[in-house]
């Protein structure tokens, strides 16, 4: 089955592209007997260089499996991810060391992903003194201008995590991903913990960020109507599969699946005056 | 089940490894029982070398072992030249009387530190907490020795405690209620000295592992539906805070029964100890592996006990994964 | 008025709560000032609000369940009449749980790890009821199946961590509802939560409410589930009343400047054709939770797109603009 987005008909290939990825977990369960848990079930989907794909689904339906397979945390057991071009399943470790930071993945909970022992300034530090390019005082001035990128006030630099609002960690997470230069930003429910005024500002932020830097999202997420305002692509996820993918605005008009729709009509949502009037 | 069979492979590894040490360092070491006869002029040294054959002294070392695993699957232990009779029997009373000791003593360590530590643990940081911090601290500093030398005195001066040993001379001519009760007054002092030196570290641990589960969410989450103090504390506290506390009881039955080496020496209680460290002065060989063994088995059992203790209480290790 | 019966009289009363908590450097701040509302029976009051804005602290304080650290340092929470702050800790035990129960946030750490989840349910129980122990039992069945109506008996088995996050959460409102309070508060019962089960617990609840006729106040920090939910809706900054109202005329018209911001920067969903889509979304400027409070004036003025003068002067108190629709704004007068 090939794998098409809406974008194929341009000159430039997908900067990424899953074609039937399969993750299976064995365990053990309480009388010992042997269980097989298909976190991905032959997953297949492209996404073009400088878009936004959302990825919906419900909580088990593999999602952040897939997240974790594309930036090379987990070994998927079969199927292969091409990224510019190149398989990265395949590749050795230390080419795969190469393609790494050209991934990067956002988690839902800063709390967890950001040392809390450590300030903002060495959270920063830290991905540019492992990469090595650069002198003690080039990555100060790089912290300083990720800093400014995400919104953050470079005087935070001695803060520790637990200082920073949820909106904050969530920026400084962005922050520390983009120290990289990566590609492919992926975002695991990233705006999911937070509040609704914040999510509207980190949404603008990584609208922003993918203006000027020319950023890839991989949007994973459960909230369809931020998947809605964000992506140009939405794709479905159901039991490790993708089921529906295509443009936005199609997939949530004319849904061919049932999961979709389900999805559709699970979406809280309310009629306001206060909301932007159509027009605008 | 697979996990018991694991963990009983286990013990049996470490037991198995314990003897095949313990011969090997036993008989290396220099010297053996005959050695103090030897200095004796009258026996001749050709009865000394017919002994040294009888006792198989002269044997291989991988025969020697063989014959003694032999020995032990017939439930003798090997032989003990100084007793002149099998080991087992000699050893199986001492470790009766060490193991009424230490299992007294962990008994009621736990039995204090369970709820005094939980009561420091709810006054956290205040007053009444670091008073008691401060005094098992200062129970920490204090020596084994000069602990039980410290109740010897005590014993000696007041005269309410017999001053060593495990009955009294008028034993066996004492009803039932007065033998209880004079193996109760010589326990006294032993199982004190035990129970001192292991309690700080039981309260402190107990305190600290409580400390941290009573601010957990689901205690307050409890609170909000009303269930009550005691069953706060004991029911939800307590179980949360199993973990660490079982694998401390574990290892506190092998602190305690080291301790008890000790203490017995010092108060002349007839246990483990005093056995020990006579027959390893006389190399008294087959006594010094088969005390070493069972004390290595109280060990195991303890910890294999606090396995399965552990495999009860937390049902997150019976299933191997979690969901979602 | 002539009705009489419950439903004139509050089950509910919150007058003018003032709380704050001390930090360990001894400084104290303020994270409930001046919250006054009314709730009757059976009505479900959404409780909007962010973080920073004092929710969970209003969660926790109508319990009297506040950490050491928080003090109330003025106002009461009249419940049937009777003042819940001055009550004893005897008198505590035996409302909390049986007349007021409260479904804690968070059902990952809400529930005791290794208990199993029937024997929670059956805690609560026997904390209120001294009835014998079959009869517990078979209440505590008979809870579990209002919630769990296949599989009750596998769920009452089961270790927290066997169940997924949906059911968690059917168990915290299970040990919530086993004794038949009069009034249930629920602290972001949803939050963890993804979107098809947020609707199945939002429409729990309701069922609930509908056969067991409790009071309920929901507090969360997304307007959209309160949609057609909640009666009334409570809008809280900062530790105040922003805006109280019919949840219908708030939600379709809000006059609060904070509560309209909070509306404009929600994603449209399918109505607009995709017009909006990757268009920037209308903010609020700056953090609800970083922001310094001013000492005087309104506490939203900093971000207000919308301040006067008058804004930095004094605080303002709550106008009303007719059918139960209350502003703290001086663009309303006050």
């Amino acid at each position: 089955m090939e794998v098409k987005t809406s974008f194929n008909d341009s000159d430039m290939p997908p900067l990424l592209r899953i074609d039937k990825l399969v993750k299976r977990y064995d365990r053990r369960n309480l009388s010992g007997a042997r269980e097989v848990l298909f976190a991905l079930d032959g997953a297949s989907f492209a996404v073009a260089r400088g878009t936004t794909l959302a990825i919906v689904g419900e909580s088990g339906s593999g999602k952040s499996t897939l997240a974790f397979c594309i930036s090379c945390l987990e070994q998927p057991t079969s199927g292969s991810i091409w990224f510019e071009g190149t398989d990265i399943i395949g590749l050795a470790e230390s080419d795969r060391r190469q393609v790494r930071p050209q991934i990067q993945l956002i988690f839902q909970d800063p709390s967890n992903s950001l040392n809390p022992r450590w300030s903002v300034e060495e959270i920063l530090l830290e991905p540019l003194a492992l990469q090595g390019k650069l002198t003690r005082e080039g990555m100060k001035q790089r912290a300083v201008t990720l800093m400014v990128q995400v919104g953050l006030s470079p005087g935070m630099f001695g803060r520790l995590p637990a200082q920073l609002s949820g909106g904050q960690r969530q920026r400084l997470a962005i922050a520390r991903a983009l120290a990289l230069e990566p590609k492919l930003l992926i975002l695991d429910e990233a705006l999911s913990a937070l509040d609704c005024s914040v999510q509207a500002q980190i949404a603008n932020l990584l609208m922003e960020l993918q203006r000027n830097l020319g950023m890839t999202y991989l949007f994973i997420t459960h909230d369809l109507a931020m998947a809605a305002h964000l992506a140009d692509e939405i794709a479905v996820m159901n039991r490790g599969r993708i089921v529906e993918q295509g443009p936005a605005q199609r997939v949530l008009q004319h849904p061919t699946e049932e999961i979709t729709k389900n999805l559709i009509s699970a979406m809280p949502s309310f009629d306001s005056a206060a909301r932007p009037p159509l027009e605008s | 089940m697979r996990f018991f069979l694991r963990r009983l492979s286990h013990a049996l590894f470490v037991l198995a490894g314990v003897s095949i040490l313990t011969f090997l360092f036993t008989t290396l070491a220099p010297g053996n029982y005959f050695d103090e006869m030897r200095l004796n002029p009258q026996i001749a040294p050709e009865s000394l070398a017919a002994l040294r054959a009888q006792y198989q002294l002269d044997r291989p070392l991988p025969i020697r072992y063989a014959s003694w695993v032999n020995s032990v699957l017939h439930g003798e232990m090997g032989f003990s030249f100084a007793y002149n009779s099998p080991v087992a029997p000699i050893l199986f009373v001492r470790a009766r009387n060490t193991l009424l000791l230490t299992i007294t003593a962990t008994l009621l360590a736990w039995g204090i530190a369970l709820p005094l530590g939980i009561w420091s643990a709810e006054r956290f940081g205040r007053l009444p907490d670091r008073l008691l911090s401060w005094a098992t601290a200062a129970l920490l500093v204090v020596p084994d020795l000069a602990l039980a030398l410290g109740l010897l005195v005590l014993a000696v001066r007041t005269g309410w405690f017999p001053t060593g040993g495990m009955t009294s001379l008028d034993f066996a001519s004492l009803p039932l209620g007065g033998k209880l009760r004079d193996l109760a007054l010589h326990m006294t002092l032993p199982v004190v000295a035990l129970v001192l030196s292991a309690l700080p570290l039981l309260i402190r641990h107990v305190r600290a592992a409580v400390a941290e589960v009573l601010d957990a969410p689901f205690m307050l989450a409890a609170k909000g539906h009303g269930i009550p103090r005691r069953t706060l504390l004991y029911r939800y506290a307590l179980r949360a805070a199993a973990n660490p506390l079982i694998s401390l009881f574990g290892f506190s039955i092998g602190a305690l029964l080291s301790g008890s080496l000790l203490i017995e020496v010092v108060m002349s209680w007839p246990g483990l100890g005093p056995l020990l460290l006579e027959s390893i002065l006389s190399r008294d060989l087959y006594v010094v592996i088969g005390g070493v063994l069972l004390s290595t088995l109280f060990l195991v059992s303890g910890n294999f006990l606090a396995d399965i203790l552990l495999y009860w209480a937390d049902p997150r290790i019976r299933t191997e994964s979690g969901v979602r | 008025m002539g009705q009489t019966g419950l439903s004139m009289v509050p089950i509910l009363e919150v007058q003018d709560l003032h709380v704050s908590y001390s930090t360990l450097g001894g400084a104290s701040y303020s994270a409930l000032a001046g919250v006054s509302f009314q709730l009757m029976p059976k009505e479900i009051l959404g409780v909007l609000g962010e973080s920073g804005s004092g929710k969970s602290t209003l969660a926790t304080s109508l319990l009297s369940l506040l950490p050491s650290n928080g003090k109330i340092s003025r106002g009461s929470v009249l419940f049937e009449g009777k003042d819940i702050l001055r009550m004893s800790t005897g008198e505590l035990q035996q409302i909390r749980g049986k007349h007021i129960s409260l479904v804690y946030q968070e059902p990952s750490v809400a529930l005791h790890p290794t208990i199993r989840a029937g024997e929670q349910i059956y805690r609560v129980l026997a904390a209120h009821d001294s009835a014998p122990k079959s009869t517990l039992r078979s209440k505590t069945r008979h809870v579990l199946a209002s919630l769990f109506p296949e599989e009750a008996d596998r769920i009452s088995n089961s270790y927290p961590h066997q169940l997924s996050g949906g059911q968690r959460q059917r168990v915290l409102i299970a040990q919530a509802i086993a004794c038949g309070p009069s009034l249930l508060i629920a602290d972001e019962p949803t939050a963890s939560l993804d979107s098809t089960t947020q609707r199945e617990i939002v429409g729990v609840f309701r069922t609930l409410r509908d056969e067991l006729g409790y009071a309920m106040i929901f507090i969360t920090h997304n307007p959209a589930l309160l949609a057609g939910f909640a009666d009334r809706l409570l809008v809280l900054y900062s530790g105040r009343v922003a805006e109280l109202g019919p949840a219908r005329t708030v939600l379709s018209s809000p006059k609060h400047p904070y509560t309209r911001a909070l509306f404009q920067s929600m994603p449209k969903t399918l109505e607009d054709n995709g017009i909006t889509r990757k268009t920037r979304l209308p903010v609020i400027s700056g953090d609800s939770s970083a922001a310094p409070i001013p000492s005087e004036g309104c506490v939203f003025e900093p971000r207000c797109p919308e301040r006067m003068e008058d804004c930095r002067k004094r605080e303002p108190v709550p106008v009303n603009l007719g059918g139960s629709h209350t502003v703290s704004c001086f663009k309303y007068g006050g």
